[in-house]
């Protein structure tokens, strides 16, 4: 059984269909890059799956059960946790305050603030800062942090290097590189092509809402991916 | 596409309007003196729902403290009158100081937010009505009366208060019509309460809050000032009661907030709820609060706004309108 | 002068108990809550029922209607605060305008013009008096409702600060959707919140009735002096409150002594100039401001 299903999604802001009959499955512990130009639908579907963003049509279901309409705070108590775009830490608490309230929903799993410090050692020293006053990389690590204390099985990363200095994306990288091998559904939205080619095990690329080619990585090549990412000659889709 | 402004409802309905105009300045030839009296109090309503209208609906400020102009208006008149001066004179003068006030007040009520300036407000409508029964001319809650204007005689009097109503109503009408239509007054329509794109679009938001805020400090006064000729007596807590501003939110709730038809048939509904129900007394204030709450909990565009989604009618010709061919897509 | 001074911290203790709730609301849900003079007078006049029907001492009375008023609280973030938050701020003002309104008039529909005291029912409490060196007596009633002032913000500061319900309530503060994002149920944290600032009203209109009298319309005036203490305190902080409502409180007393209308004046005044103060300060270091600004919005977005 998949672990996140998804089919026939529509996402709508009035009249515009910003994510267009989108239909996918993932299974346990694949790694999933999505990619496409801005404004083609990425981050809307990821809110979407979140439960940020009304869906329109079509439906979701997480481990077998349906969560099209379920609000975002019960999916993540399902196992479901976005980082979202921007990183959206809440900037007057600290790292410490901000771990804890990912682990608000008290999902059981190996997730503990000390196994966030252990995987980001850069945060121990700001334990106790305010996240206002951090780096962008130190509260990159924080939100990913606060999407781990809540234990997810699909762990959703929405530009994770906007914003951050290559080096800086390296370590980050670096940090989840561990959390890639424990089985952890991933799927996460890269700018940097060569940089998801190489961490996903598979690729989804959007165009104007639609998928344009979902593919194990393996099958496609970097051509492939920058035709569909254009839209320049939409046969080169695999369906 | 094509953009015009005037539609031909619009324009029907300008024609309307001078033509009803028209029979209510005859009105004083062959009506009785009630009927004159309470055409008087609906013109006040009309004036005090579209000055709130202004104040909340286009320039995005909610005030709970408009009573504040509306008792200095009186104030004012009545001040002015024992100078010596004409009581109709001073009316117009009364509230063109209170005018003045509002502008130094705007200097640092606009600063304050969305429940903040409301409640402000609310302290400065206090602090005005303490002050005014320091004045040892009103004497405390006690009160005084307008006298001068009993230098005319009854049915005279009664005529030119009803004159004076109907010209308030109609220059402040025309007035906020004119501020609206300008592109500070249509950029605010436009955006409401979104200072952000009010910047992007090159408009300042808070020289066109001013103007409304003055406005209805104005126009508001010119409302406490005809109250105050209608009824003759002063009692500052008559005057500086809250209850006028919850009319007010009552005509604009119902009405339509920010919709220029809006206040004025609020105003009309108010007026016939209070012909009907007044009687009944607390149970009719009770019912005023709960509607003006259900409004803006189920309906916060008001019966106008809910006509205007449904039909697509605009009387006033204050935007512009745009027609497209087809439908267009909007970004997010 | 010293006496004055100590009795005016006590009314203020009193202003503090009456500002929390709404000090409360407005930091956490962004929402002046209008009706919040009228709730606290629907409770004491619903202890005074207890206490005139049942002759249930307040101090019960008070216990018995606190799961009453947390529920109404909870109600009035549920079934109207919720929505009309969502369509702007300036709908929350009116909707709590609206139900202010509502129950002021259904008050004065039930009980009329009479005032009412919850002081008969206290006994000897009412008028009995701390003497402090220097022949100065402080009423016992007055420094208990200081101390109620003291410990409930003191309570709600530590919830705020130091356990998970805080945590949750203020994430839902700073950026509800954020908060759903990352497993906080932002509605039962709202509807909480709601319930415990209403909790708050219930005692501070007990309060009211121990201290004086109360009629239908008394709510008006207790919101201004909450809203007077709660902004001359800063809104930022509970314990900006406590401050705001003793120098309020100064105020009113010093207003008191100068003329004998002075009181209320006092207040008024005292506010306008701290807010004089506060928006002339922003002005000069508005880059400042900005800086700020744009990092809070940072988290809302």
């Amino acid at each position: 059984m998949s672990i996140l299903k998804i089919s026939d999604l529509d996402v709508r802001y009035g009249q515009f269909r910003a994510v267009r009959g989108v239909s996918f499955a993932l299974e346990k512990g694949e790694i999933l890059a999505l990619v496409g130009a801005n404004g083609a639908g990425k981050t809307t579907l990821l809110r979407a799956l979140a439960g940020a963003n009304p869906v329109f049509s079509g439906s979701i279901q997480l481990n077998g059960t349906d969560m099209t309409q379920t609000s975002s705070h019960a999916r993540v108590a399902a196992g479901l946790a976005l980082v979202p775009e921007g990183r959206k830490l809440f900037l007057d608490m600290s790292v410490e305050e901000n771990l804890r309230l990912g682990a608000t929903v008290g999902r059981p799993g190996d997730w503990t603030v000390e196994r966030v410090f252990e995987t980001f050692p850069n945060l121990v020293k700001r334990r106790h800062a305010p996240t206002g006053t951090m780096s962008g990389g130190e509260q990159q690590a924080t939100a990913i942090g606060r999407a781990l204390m809540s234990n997810p099985d699909v762990l959703i990363l929405d530009e994770v290097s906007l914003g951050l200095s290559p080096l800086v994306v390296d370590q980050v990288y670096a940090s989840l590189e561990a959390l890639m091998h424990t089985g952890t559904t991933i799927i996460l939205v890269e700018q940097d092509l060569t940089r998801a080619m190489t961490v996903a095990d598979r690729v989804i690329c959007m165009l104007e809402g639609r998928v344009m080619l979902d593919s194990p990585m393996a099958e496609t090549s970097r051509e492939a991916i920058t035709q569909a990412y254009f839209g320049s000659a939409e046969t080169g889709a695999v369906a | 596409m094509t953009i015009h402004r005037w539609t031909w409802q619009s324009k029907l309905t300008f024609a309307l309007a001078a033509v009803v105009l028209l029979l209510l300045a005859l009105v004083p030839g062959f009506a009785s003196g009630g009927v004159i009296e309470r055409l008087t109090v609906l013109f006040i309503y009309v004036i005090l729902a579209a000055m709130w209208n202004a104040l909340a609906g286009y320039g995005g400020l909610v005030s709970i403290g408009n009573q504040l102009f509306f008792g200095l208006g009186a104030y004012m008149t009545i001040r002015l009158a024992d100078a010596g001066i004409n009581p109709f004179a001073a009316m117009a003068l009364g509230a063109g100081i209170v005018a003045g006030l509002s502008w130094l007040l705007s200097l640092f009520m606009l600063h304050l937010r969305a429940g903040e300036f409301a409640i402000g407000m609310w302290v400065l409508a206090s602090i005005a009505h303490l002050c005014v029964n320091l004045d040892p001319l009103i004497q405390g809650e006690t009160g005084t009366s307008l006298i001068s204007l009993n230098a005319y005689a009854i049915d005279a009097r009664r005529v030119l208060i009803f004159w004076a109503a109907l010209i308030g109503m109609v220059g402040l009408l025309a007035l906020l019509f004119a501020v609206l239509r300008t592109p500070s007054g249509l950029a605010m329509q436009a955006i409401r309460d979104n200072e952000e794109a009010a910047d992007s679009v090159g408009v300042n938001p808070m020289r066109t809050k001013r103007l409304f805020f003055v406005l209805a400090g104005f126009g508001t006064a010119v409302a406490g000032a005809l109250w105050l000729a209608q009824v003759s007596a002063f009692q500052p807590k008559t005057y500086f009661s809250v209850q006028w501003t919850a009319y007010m939110i009552f005509m604009v709730l119902v009405g339509g907030l920010g919709r220029f038809e809006g206040a004025i048939l609020g105003a009309l509904i108010f007026f016939a709820a209070e012909t009907w129900f007044a009687d009944t007394g607390v149970w009719y204030l009770v019912g005023l609060g709960a509607v003006a709450m259900l409004f803006s909990l189920f309906l916060p565009k008001g019966l106008w706004g809910w006509v205007e989604t449904r039909t697509h009618i605009s009387l006033m010709p204050l935007g512009y309108r745009v027609q497209f061919d087809t439908q267009s897509e909007q970004g997010r | 002068m010293i006496n004055i001074l100590i009795q005016a911290v006590l009314l203020g203790g009193y202003y503090a108990l009456i500002a929390c709730g709404l000090a409360f609301m407005f930091q956490v849900m962004r929402v002046i809550n209008l009706a919040h003079g009228a709730l606290a007078v629907v409770s004491a006049y619903l202890v005074w029922l207890l206490a005139d029907s049942a002759g249930l001492s307040p101090f019960l009375g008070v216990l018995l209607i606190l799961p009453v008023m947390g529920i109404a609280g909870w109600l009035l973030q549920r079934l109207m605060l919720e929505r009309a938050v969502r369509g702007g701020e300036l709908l929350p003002v009116l909707t709590t305008f609206g139900l202010a309104i509502v129950l002021d008039n259904l008050m004065f529909q039930q009980f009329g013009a009479n005032t009412r005291s919850l002081s008969p029912y206290i006994g000897d409490l009412s008028w009995e008096a701390f003497e402090l060196p220097g022949n100065i007596y402080v009423g016992k009633l007055p420094v208990y409702i200081l101390v109620a002032a003291l410990v409930i913000l003191g309570g709600l500061d530590l919830m705020l600060k130091r356990t998970a319900l805080g945590r949750q309530i203020r994430a839902t503060a700073a950026d509800p959707v954020t908060a759903g994002l990352i497993g906080v149920d932002a509605r039962r944290a709202a509807g909480i919140a709601a319930a415990l600032a209403t909790m708050t009203v219930a005692v501070s209109g007990v309060a009211l009735g121990l201290r004086g009298t109360f009629d239908a319309y008394a709510g008006a005036p207790q919101l201004l002096f909450a809203f007077e203490a709660t902004i001359i305190g800063g809104a930022r902080s509970l314990w900006g409150v406590l401050i705001g409502a003793i120098v309020l409180a100064v105020a009113q007393s010093f207003g008191a002594q100068i003329h004998p209308q002075g009181f209320l004046l006092g207040g008024h005044l005292v506010f306008l100039i701290v807010l004089f103060v506060r928006l002339s300060l922003k002005g000069r270091s508005l880059n400042l401001m900005q800086i700020l600004r744009s990092t809070g919005k940072g988290a809302a977005q």
